[in-house]
């Protein structure tokens, strides 16, 4: 499978290496990043470099969904509530133009300082969460506006009134609707992708993640604790899941990574916010014309075929 | 003759065996002790309290189907090991042992099968493999159920019993949540019906996926039904729990399933929802 990827970033840095420099500084930017990600690709992430990820995944000035939403979106403007009985701080979501058009918006956000921190729940969504998050999906396909998701979260939050409101139905459901738009839908790792959290707003027809991103199906620290028994070995745990960009490439879980400035988007945002409104932005050129049902025909068999396993042991 | 002797009320309070858990025919919420024909004969329930014992894939499918109804399908897919995914033990070996202490591939069984005479396609999941861990496998098995059940025109019928996720296999087995629930919207088009059965444990992945999205939803009495599991909600929150935290009983009182079944009214309850929505056909 590293071979495909391999395979698939090599014809994208050849048909850019033959096109003539249309577009001047902006491909040479391209090529280098492309070959940047080829090198990483052929080179396998150490246990090191996992880690490492993991920790820039986490930083606490990494920048979140509305840092990225003032410098790619003009007329921002943010929806509340899901309509039931209440607005989750730990999800946005919103209108707003990107490169002249409107599109939908939902991200998970956590919070900057110790208060907002705490209002935002540290960017674990209740079921409420979910439940804005669908108003705004629900939205975007009645007025076939693309969706953009941007998926930044510890995972859902394990609390008693979380389970009591349907934790998990909430995110099942959360899919299920994705699954039935007729709207283009883009998704970006910007940071945890944690779990069914993040899954709920992540079955798109295009999934990217940011270069020290991480996309789990637990915490490292929760896989320690149960395989083992032992939270402190989540370094360990991190290194048997491989839980980053380039892995999840590998594997076929996403179809490309975004760059970052070095030594990570938090050292520049407004660069960063430039490499990802680039990808987000060629992403949906893709489904320009593609009809809803076609979207959401291939959307389904984007997700039927991942990983699929074809041995018998 | 001497089969017939009820040892119940000697065998009450069996010592604990095995390190200090009690035996598997030991009712956990009175005490009580079972021969294992005992549990069989009633559909693994405490004659004495009504405590539903686990049941295993292969009983539950008796339990529920017509006799010699049930064609089991893909039995022949094995999981691979896609990250060579080693923790105190290597994965493959988890499998195998797997394999071995319950003599299933994966951890769901699903096929064709008739209850009441009603046809319908069937997955059953088992918790004795891993937890019931759902990863590739059990989610390429779920797909094809679904497939199944649309090519035939008949509703599917899932139990589940799941500790979640399979972790050993990472990211991919997070995919299998949207991959099941894309399989549930295909049937769903195709004017499908899924009757889910949640029976004790169904938690994290396979709630958040598949399972919650039954046109109808049953439980199992004092089945626990969380995304979180106890433990960790009160290990992260410092919350007291409610007494009833996460079980079936507390679910239906906050509106996530439809209804609380005994195991012994399963079948039938099964099979009446199936007749209305088969709606006379």
């Amino acid at each position: 499978m590293a071979r495909e990827a391999e395979l698939r970033l090599r014809e994208q840095l050849s048909k850019l290496k033959s096109l003539p420099l249309l577009r001047g500084a902006r491909l040479s930017g391209d090529l280098e990043r492309l070959q940047r990600q080829l090198d990483r690709i052929v080179a396998e992430p150490s246990d090191e470099e996992i880690w490492h990820a993991v920790q820039l995944a986490r930083h606490e000035d990494r920048p979140y969904t509305l840092d990225y939403v003032e410098r790619l979106f003009e007329d921002w403007f943010e929806l509340h509530g899901d309509r039931h009985h209440g607005d989750d701080a730990a999800v946005v979501a919103g209108l707003g133009r990107f490169r002249g058009a409107t599109v939908v918006l939902v991200g998970n956000q956590k919070g900057r300082d110790v208060k907002e921190r705490t209002r935002r729940n540290f960017g674990m969504a209740y079921p409420e969460g979910y439940g804005k998050a669908m108003r705004a999906m629900e939205l975007a396909d009645r007025h076939g506006f693309p969706l953009i998701s941007l998926v930044d979260i510890p995972g859902a939050y394990p609390g008693v009134t979380a389970e009591q409101h349907g934790q998990g139905g909430a995110i099942a459901r959360a899919q299920s609707l994705m699954a039935r738009l007729r709207t283009p839908i883009v998704t970006c790792v910007i940071g945890e992708g944690g779990s069914g959290g993040a899954i709920a707003t992540a079955l798109a027809d295009r999934v990217l993640m940011q270069e020290n991103a991480i996309y789990t199906v637990i915490s490292p620290e929760g896989c320690a604790a149960i395989l083992w028994r032992d939270a402190g070995e989540a370094r360990k745990a991190a290194a048997a899941f491989k839980p980053d960009a380039a892995h999840c490439l590998e594997l076929g879980v996403i179809d490309a990574v975004v760059p970052e400035p070095e030594p990570g988007a938090h050292a520049d945002y407004d660069e960063a916010a430039r490499l990802l409104g680039e990808a987000l932005g060629e992403s949906l050129e893709i489904f320009e014309g593609v009809s809803g049902e076609d979207l959401r025909r291939q959307r389904r068999v984007r997700f039927r075929t991942i990983g699929q396993v074809s041995a018998t042991r | 003759m001497s089969e017939r002797i009820d040892v119940s009320i000697e065998h009450k309070h069996a010592p604990p065996q095995d390190g200090g858990r009690p035996h598997p025919n030991t009712c956990p919420e009175c005490g009580s002790h079972y021969r294992d024909d005992e549990l069989e004969a009633n559909l693994r329930v405490c004659p004495h309290c009504g405590h539903h014992f686990p049941v295993h894939a292969r009983e539950r499918i008796l339990q529920l189907t017509d006799e010699d109804s049930f064609a089991e399908e893909a039995a022949e897919l094995r999981s691979d090991d896609p990250l060579g995914f080693f923790d105190l033990r290597p994965y493959t070996e988890r499998l195998a042992e797997a394999e071995l202490s319950t003599g299933l591939g994966e951890a769901m069984v699903i096929g064709r099968a008739a209850i009441e005479e009603l046809p319908c396609e069937l997955a059953v999941m088992e918790f004795g493999f891993m937890g019931g861990s759902m990863g590739r496998i059990v989610g390429e098995k779920f797909v094809r159920a679904c497939e199944g059940a649309t090519e035939r025109g008949v509703p599917l019928v899932s139990v589940t019993a799941s500790g979640g996720a399979r972790m050993q296999e990472g990211i991919l087995s997070l995919m299998q949540l949207p991959k099941t629930v894309c399989a549930v919207e295909d049937l769903r088009d195709s004017g499908g019906t899924l009757i889910s059965v949640m029976a004790h444990p169904t938690t994290a992945g396979v709630l958040a996926s598949f399972a919650s999205l039954g046109d109808v939803i049953v439980a199992e009495p004092g089945a626990l039904l969380s995304f979180t599991g106890p433990r960790v909600v009160q290990q992260t929150t410092r919350e007291k729990l409610p007494e009833d935290f996460g079980l079936a009983e507390s679910n239906l009182r906050h509106g996530h399933v439809d209804a609380i079944v005994p195991r012994s009214d399963l079948r039938p309850t099964v099979a009446r929802l199936l007749r209305l929505f088969s709606n006379g056909a």
